[in-house]
This record gives structure tokens, sequence and C-alpha cells, in this order.
């Protein structure tokens, strides 16, 4: 019963993924003073590039065209593997956080490739900004998920039942009345961890594809078609990834359809919170970028430390 | 034990053989006769090693002994699980490095090459690490350890003529004896203690200066291992040498030293009585050498020398996994002690694999372009698509994605160090987390590294005219390639029954005590294979995924046209390949941030006026240690020794008195 329930969250997660990239962009166009594109616009776009045909760079091999799949296919692996809507996931098994993290590694390495194998210097650019940028990523990830496990594990959950879905479902909040308010601070580092893994204001501007600071879009500019499509469908399930983490962490246990409804309106939240941060705020320096992974990174470590402590 | 031993004796034969055509003036045809017996040998030798390594079943103790007349030590042999475990790389590689060899030196010129005694070597090097895994006997590990250590001298100074390979043999072998002078110490105090060298007698309970014991083996074998600051001689010995033998010396002779280090708990007694930072320098001298190691490959720009960087960064996380280990003993917790050994070993097999791999991979390159300089390689996925389809799959390997081998050994290791949050005491818990985000710090950028050392070799466009038309190899060529090649995909998607095949070495390993080993195999094994389970699980999805999205591309495709077209110049239309990124440009963000840690140097020419000229990038990454300890230290002893030159005036008088000095000296002393 709980296998069904979770494959219905699943499917509900993949069909509403595609809405969040919608509702960013029309919390930007309303700050703009716009009227904006429809909410809808990304299924729309995806409707037509599926119909489209393609067209491929004299320089491409295979590993372009296995870009798009492998990381299209790992974030729907890596959504796998996080508690849904309050159920949790069948997928998931003592220590699923390594795999979790590493699938979104491999749906990086694999984009990466595919940018690398065009030859052209702007997606080489990108290329090598998304490298870096996961690099030192990943310890940041890995900080914030151990301080939960530290926390679960002082406050007695056996280390052979840690999980993503014991720690992102209900289980901070709980922690927060336990005497643990320390993990609201994951919060912040977790959100900054959203802008730089999805390519957001401040550490990448996914609309002005053609200028020399961007990284992720500038990754894509040679895939057309079904195989543009699987990226940005890939990147709305990834955005949606990390919110569900984000609304992990805050959302108290409740029922299922209660917890549902939680998770989509915090889900959306963040999007209208991503929308206000791109109104508002300038795109960093590159440079600085790494300085503000850091800081996330000083937060869960500050975090951790504390959680050891008591 | 026989098939072993006949193995040993078939070595030695080809050894020998090889040996007789190579004393020969060297022609052509004695040439192809050494190429083909040599490898021969060693491909059945290792073959039948193979079926003696598994034959008796895993867990049986078998050994072999004999006299050899001389004053003390014997020539005993000894086979257990962990010597087993440690001989599977040497067979395994052994064979696809003999095979692969013989295929890229068939065109060698005679008289350039004198490809008898390249064989002969080759083979004493086999001999030497089979019998190095295998001694039982202190006197007779010595000589096999120096047999191993001095055989690939020969090997990497293959292409003796360049300057560089000359360098780079004598780092080598200077480096090696450092080391071994430890090993002799060790096993001398060992001797004097006990008045034997045979190892079943020389396990004592607590012998004295164990730390001393501790450190000379650490020093030694580490030396062996490649660990920081010991390491300089890797990354001037891979590029050197032919690429098969660096495949063998970095997938299966580094081993050594970890093999070593383990093996030396059996002379130093339980980990109960020794002090906890014993462990912990495992732990932390192999953090920092896979950080180090890994940071200095992401500076290099030829490939063979990163890939050697890369063997550093790996061994590193080795030794740490054993020192995991030896703290989970220390504290009686056998999650931590079975899964840290458990981690350590998995991660040695693996290694072997993609490793293996990878530098035969950068050999076929070599062949084929003439260079292993990466900003002048790229575009040869195109040109040699079997060739490309490898190296990718061991770039993912080592790149600790899932699902391949790489990450399933990095899976156990993480564990264990999650594990660590039941150690008692705050800096203990803090010490394992600490190690574990350096250990994603690593893995993170090992990712770059092969997405560098992939993307620049193989993908964009040549940026040379050298790798525009390579001399592309037959496929059937790259078949000794396919055995690490499968290995990688059997680690990764089998893994569950790898980490099996693993355990019941962790109970012969010596430091584990019979209670934490009860635990281990009741509750561990199970746990933890049922996770690997899973992810292999996870990456048969992940493949019927891909497969149904490839499918899923293709119906949507249908008959519409795929249209082929220059990349997309963002408008500019001239693009050509020297616009490309660079190995330099690609990794610059990086060594941005990293530069102050590991003394990466950025040249940068750039100009800025109205019209233009040439400028120039650059970023390299010597190496820190050797220039500013090692030659300063050499330089310091080789000034101090030229002092002594006063004694050394060349006149024949002086000579004749030094004599009658030292005659007058010796009588004044006996009298006296």
């Amino acid at each position: 019963m709980d296998f069904l329930v979770y494959l219905l969250q699943l499917v509900l997660a993949l069909a509403l993924a595609p809405l969040v990239p919608g509702i960013i962009n029309r919390v930007k166009a309303k700050f703009a003073g716009r009227h904006g594109k429809p909410v809808l616009q990304l299924y729309y776009d995806i409707a037509k590039l599926i119909r489209k045909g393609e067209v491929i760079s004299d320089t491409a091999t295979w590993v372009f065209t296995a870009g798009p799949v492998v990381s299209m296919v790992t974030a729907v692996l890596a959504l796998a593997l996080l508690p849904l809507g309050g159920v949790a996931s069948p997928f998931g098994f003592n220590g699923d956080f390594i795999l979790c993290a590493y699938l979104l590694g491999m749906g990086r390495f694999a984009t990466v490739l595919a940018a690398l194998d065009t030859g052209s210097p702007f997606e080489g650019m990108g290329a090598s900004r998304e490298a870096l940028f996961g690099a030192i990523g990943e310890p940041v990830l890995f900080l914030s998920f151990l301080a939960l496990v530290s926390t679960a594990m002082s406050m007695g959950i056996p280390s052979t039942e840690v999980s993503l879905s014991a720690l992102f479902c209900g289980f901070s909040p709980l922690a927060w009345v336990a005497g643990r308010p320390e993990l609201m601070l994951l919060v912040a580092s977790m959100g900054v961890l959203l802008l730089v893994e999805n390519c957001r204001i401040p550490v990448d501007d996914p609309n002005t594809h053609l200028e020399l600071t961007m990284i992720h879009e500038v990754m894509v500019l040679d895939h057309s078609g079904p195989n543009l499509a699987f990226i940005l469908y890939g990147a709305s399930v990834k955005l949606w990834i990390f919110a569900v983490l984000l609304a992990g962490l805050v959302i108290p246990a409740m029922p299922v359809w209660a917890y549902t409804l939680a998770m989509l309106a915090a889900v959306f939240a963040v999007a209208v919170l991503v929308g206000v941060i791109e109104s508002i705020m300038a795109r960093l320096r590159m440079h600085i970028v790494p300085a503000l992974i850091g800081l996330a990174g000083a937060v869960s470590a500050f975090v951790l430390i504390l959680t050891l402590v008591r | 034990m026989n098939i072993f031993l006949l193995a040993l004796l078939l070595m030695a034969a080809g050894a020998v053989a090889t040996g007789v055509i190579a004393l020969r003036p060297v022609t052509a045809a004695r040439n192809r006769t050494a190429n083909t017996l040599g490898p021969g040998v060693a491909a059945i030798a290792c073959l039948l090693g193979l079926i003696g390594v598994f034959s008796g079943g895993w867990t049986s103790i078998e050994s072999f002994q004999m006299s050899w007349g001389l004053p003390f030590g014997a020539l005993a042999f000894g086979l257990d699980p962990l010597s087993r475990l440690f001989l599977l790389p040497v067979f395994v590689l052994g064979l696809s490095c003999a095979l692969a060899g013989s295929i890229s030196l068939r065109h060698t010129d005679p008289d350039e090459h004198n490809l008898g005694a390249h064989w002969a070597f080759y083979l004493i090097l086999l001999l030497g690490m089979t019998c190095v895994m295998t001694a039982r006997d202190g006197l007779f590990f010595m000589l096999s350890w120096e047999l191993m250590s001095l055989s690939p001298f020969f090997l990497i100074d293959f292409n003796d003529r360049d300057r560089t390979v000359q360098d780079a043999s004598w780092v080598y072998l200077v480096a090696a004896h450092l080391g071994a002078v430890f090993l002799i110490a060790f096993f001398a105090m060992l001797w004097q203690q006990n008045g034997t060298t045979l190892f079943a007698a020389m396990t004592v309970e607590a012998p004295a200066h164990a730390t001393l014991l501790f450190l000379f083996a650490f020093i030694g074998f580490g030396a062996k291992a490649g660990l920081a600051p010991l390491h300089v001689w890797l990354p001037e010995a891979h590029p050197a040498a032919p690429s098969h033998v660096s495949a063998l010396l970095s997938g299966a002779m580094l081993n050594a030293g970890l093999y070593g280090i383990i093996r030396s708990f059996d002379f130093l007694g339980p980990m109960q009585d020794h002090p906890a930072w014993w462990g912990w320098l495992l732990v932390g001298v192999g953090i920092v050498t896979a950080l180090m190691g890994i940071l200095k490959a992401l500076g290099q720009s030829h490939l063979k020398r990163l890939l050697a960087y890369s063997s550093v960064e790996n061994m590193g996380l080795m030794v740490m996994a054993a020192g995991i280990g030896l703290v989970g003993v220390k504290n009686g917790i056998a999650w931590i002690s079975a899964l840290g050994f458990s981690g350590c070993l998995f991660h040695m097999l693996n290694h072997s694999a993609f490793k293996g791999l990878l530098f035969l991979c950068a050999g076929e390159v070599l062949h084929s372009v003439g260079t292993v300089d990466m900003t002048r390689l790229g575009g040869l996925q195109k040109r040699m698509p079997m060739l490309g389809i490898l190296f990718a799959l061991g770039a993912a390997s080592i790149a600790c994605l899932p699902p391949f081998n790489g990450f399933a050994g990095e899976f156990v290791i993480s564990i264990s160090l999650v594990k660590g949050l039941y150690l008692p005491g705050l800096e203990q818990k803090i010490a394992m987390l600490v190690t574990l985000t350096g250990l994603m710090l690593v893995s993170g950028v090992s990712a770059f590294v092969y997405l560098k050392a992939y993307g620049m070799t193989f993908l964009g466009q040549p940026r040379s005219q050298f790798a525009e038309a390579p001399h592309v190899p037959a496929n059937k060529l790259l078949l000794p390639l396919c055995l690490p090649a499968a290995l990688c995909v059997i680690g990764g998607l089998g893994a569950k029954f790898v980490f099996q095949m693993i355990q019941p070495t962790i109970a012969f390993i010596p430091v584990m005590p019979k209670n934490l080993i009860d635990i281990a195999q009741n509750v561990v094994i199970d746990g933890t294979s049922g996770l690997l389970g899973n992810i292999a699980l996870f990456g048969f999805f992940g493949l019927v995924l891909v497969a149904g999205a490839v499918y899923l591309r293709r119906r949507l495709l249908g008959t519409k046209e795929v249209k082929r077209g220059p990349t997309w110049g963002c408008g500019y239309q001239y693009g050509t390949p020297r616009i490309q990124y660079t190995p330099a440009s690609f990794v610059e963000p990086a060594a941005r941030i990293f530069g102050p840690v590991i003394g990466t140097e950025t040249k940068e020419q750039l100009d800025q006026s109205y019209f233009p000229q040439k400028s120039t990038f650059g970023v390299s990454a010597p190496d820190v240690v050797r220039g500013k300890f090692y030659t300063p230290l050499f330089e310091a002893v080789l000034n101090g020794f030229n002092h002594l030159k006063v004694f050394q005036s060349g006149v024949v008088n002086t000579y004749i008195l030094y004599i009658l000095v030292t005659l007058v000296a010796l009588l004044v002393w006996g009298v006296a």
C-alpha cells in the first residue's frame, strides 16, 4: 500500500516538476512589472521540442547525446531516493544519501562531457565552472547530511537506519523542539546549495545564455530537439529534488494528505523565494562564488560541531 | 600450492630464457622471438597463478618450505586469504599488461631496444611481486622485495637515450632503496629479538620497541605505496616507463606497500596494547596524501603524470581506510574496523582494475598519436571510438560514479567513517567526520580531474595535426584492455559479491581480534552487502532507464531529420580548434582557489593593446616536495661529501701514506 502511495507521489512530482521554473519566471516578471510568460511555459517548450528534429555538431560523438539522457535519468533516480509527501521511499536504504549525492555527480559528469564534446570555447568555459562548483559543492552537501545524521544518532536512531527517508521526513522539526534548534541553520546552507546546484542567481543567470559569464545555460548551447527537452526536464527535476530537501527540513510529521499539501506549498514557496532572490540580487562575480559555497560549508560545519558538542 | 609453485618456476624459467636471448647480439628476429616468448610465458604463468590462488579453497592456509643453504632464513612460501587477495591484481594485470605490451612493442627497432632484456626484467618483476606477497621468511621477503624493486629500474629505463627517462629511473632507484633501508632495519630488529627470520616464529605478543618497529614498517612500506612526502618517484617514473609497465607498477606493485603495512601487524602484537595514534597516523597521512595527490593531478597536462598523481591519491585513500580499521580495532567497534579494512581491500582491487585500464589506454594514445601531452590532443573519441569508450569507462569508475566499481569501494569507506560517530570522545568523532569531508572533497576533485583527462584527450577538436590523423589501432588489439574494463563493471554491478569475497580475508588481517571478527561475520557482512545489493539494483534501474530514454529519443525523432552542422559559435563563424578550452584554461578556476595550497604556477601573458599580439596562458603544478625539500637535501649531502675530496688528492704517495697510517693505527688498537 505504502509502495503505491509512494509511486503516486513520485508520479505527481515528475508531473509537476516543470511547473517550478514557470513559477520562478512569473515571480520575476511581476517584480519587473511585466505580465510574463505563462506558468506552464516549460510544458509547452518540452512539448514543442520533442516534436522537432535535431542539429548535432560535426565534432560531436555519442557522448554528446548521452549527456542529456544520463543527466535526466540520474535526476529521476535521485528523486526516487527521497521521501515524498511524508512517505518513506521504498527504494531508500541506510546510507542512501551517499548514493543520492553521487547520482547528481554522475549527471553533472555526463553534462560536462557533453559540453566538452562540441569543442566550443563557450561550452568549455561553462564546463570548467560547473566541474569546479560541483567538486567543492559535494563536501558541503555532505556536511549538511552529516549534521542530520549526527543528530539522529544522538537522538537514538540506530546508524543502520539512517537514510534520506529518516532524515528528511519530519525529523528536523522534531529535533528543533527537542532542543536542537541549530539544525535551523541548515536551511540556509541547503538554500545556498539549491542556488548553486541549479545554477540560479547569484551563482549563474539562466536568462542570458550568450554571455561569457554563464554556467549551465552555456553548456547546453548546442543541444536541440528531444535532447534539449531532456535537459530542460532533468534540470526541473533537479530543482524539485533540492526544493523537496528544503521542505523536508521544515515540515513536521503529519498525515500523508496534509504532508503532501504542505510539501507542495513549500516547494512552490521555494520557487517564489528563488524568483524574489533573482529579482532583487545581481549575479556574483565568478571568483566570489567559491567563497559563497565555502560560507555555506562553514555554516554546515558549525552546525555539525554544535550537534556533536552536546 | 603445487600449481602456484609451478607458476613461479615458469616465471623464473621464462626470465632465464629471455635473458639468454638478451645476451646475444640484438637482431630483429631475436627481438621477435623474445616478444613472443616473454609475454607468452608471463601470460601462462599468470593464468596458472590465478588457478593456484583459487585452488584449494579461498580460506585454506597452505605453506611450502625448504632450506636454501644460507646460514639463516629459509625458502618459505605461504598462501592465506590475505596473500591470495593481493595476488589477484598481480596476476590479472600481469596477464593483460603482458599481452598489451607485446602488442605495443611488436614494431620495436632492434637498433634501439633489446626486447629480450625487457621481458626478462618483466618476468623478474612478476616473480618478485608474487614472492613478496607469499614470502613467509624475513630474509626471503627482503630478497624478493629487492627483485621487485630493482627490476622496474630497468623497465622504466626502456627509452634509455632520453635524458628525462634516465633521470626518472635514477629517482626511482634512490627512492626504492631509501625505503628499503627502513625495512632492513625492521626485519633486523625482529631477527635480533627472536633469533629467527621465519614469520611464524616471529609472531610475538608485544615486542620491545614496538613503536619504533611500527614506524620503520610504516615509512619503509609507505615509501613503496607512494605516501606523501615519499611519493616523489611516482610522477617521475610513470610518465617515463612504457605504459604496460606503468600499469603493472601502479596497479600491482604499489599494493605491495599496503600489503606490507597490513602484514607487519603479524609481528607487532594486538592493537589493544598499542597507542591509538598508530591508527590516526595512517588516517592522517592517508587523507593528506590523497588530497595532495588529486590536487596535484589537477594541474598536470601530461596524461601519464596526471594518472601517476592519481595513483598517489588512491594509495592515500587505501592507507586511510586501513587506518580507520585500526582505529576501529583500538576502540573495539566491529563495524568501523571491518568496514575500514574491507573498504581498503575493496578499493585496492578496484584501483588495480581502473588504473591498469587507464594506463593501458594512455599507452594506446601515446602509440597512435605520439604524445600524451593533453595540450596537443583532442577529438580522439571520434577517431578511435573503442579506445574512447574504454577510457570513459575507466574515468567514470575512478571518479567514483555509480554504478561502477570506484563508487562501491568509496561507499564502504564512507559508511565506516559515518560509523565513526560511535567512537568515544568528541575529538575522535570530529576527526572521523573531517576525514569524511576530506574524502568527499577528494572524490569531487577527482571527478574534475577525470573530466579534464577524458574531455581534453578524447573530446572536442584535435589540438594538433598528430591528433588529427592518429594511427588507429585495430579493435582486436584492444582486447587485453577489456579484461580490466570488465572488472570495473563487475566490481560495480556485482559489488555485493566482490565484497563477500573479501570478507574471509578480513578474518585473516593480523590485528583483527577474535570477538570483532565474530561480530563482523555475523552482522556487518549481511548489513553491508545488502546495501551494496541495493546500489547495484539502482545501477540496473539506471541502465534500463537510460536505454529507455535512448529508445524514447529514437522514437521521438522517428523519421525526422538529424542534421549535422558546425558547432554553434555564438555568431562567430571562423572557429578553429585553437579557440577551444585548453587543459590549462579548464582548470584555471580551480588553480585560482587551490593554487596557494598546492603550489600551482600560472603563467599568464595576456596582451591587451589595441592590436593584440601573441598571448599565452599555462598552468603547471611542479612537485613542491621534490623542489623544496629533496633537491636541497641531496645537494647538501653532495656538498658535504665534496669536502671529503681533500683526501682524494690523486697522488699515489699520499695513498700509500694512508695505508701506512691505517696499518699503524690498527696495530696500536690491536696491542691496546
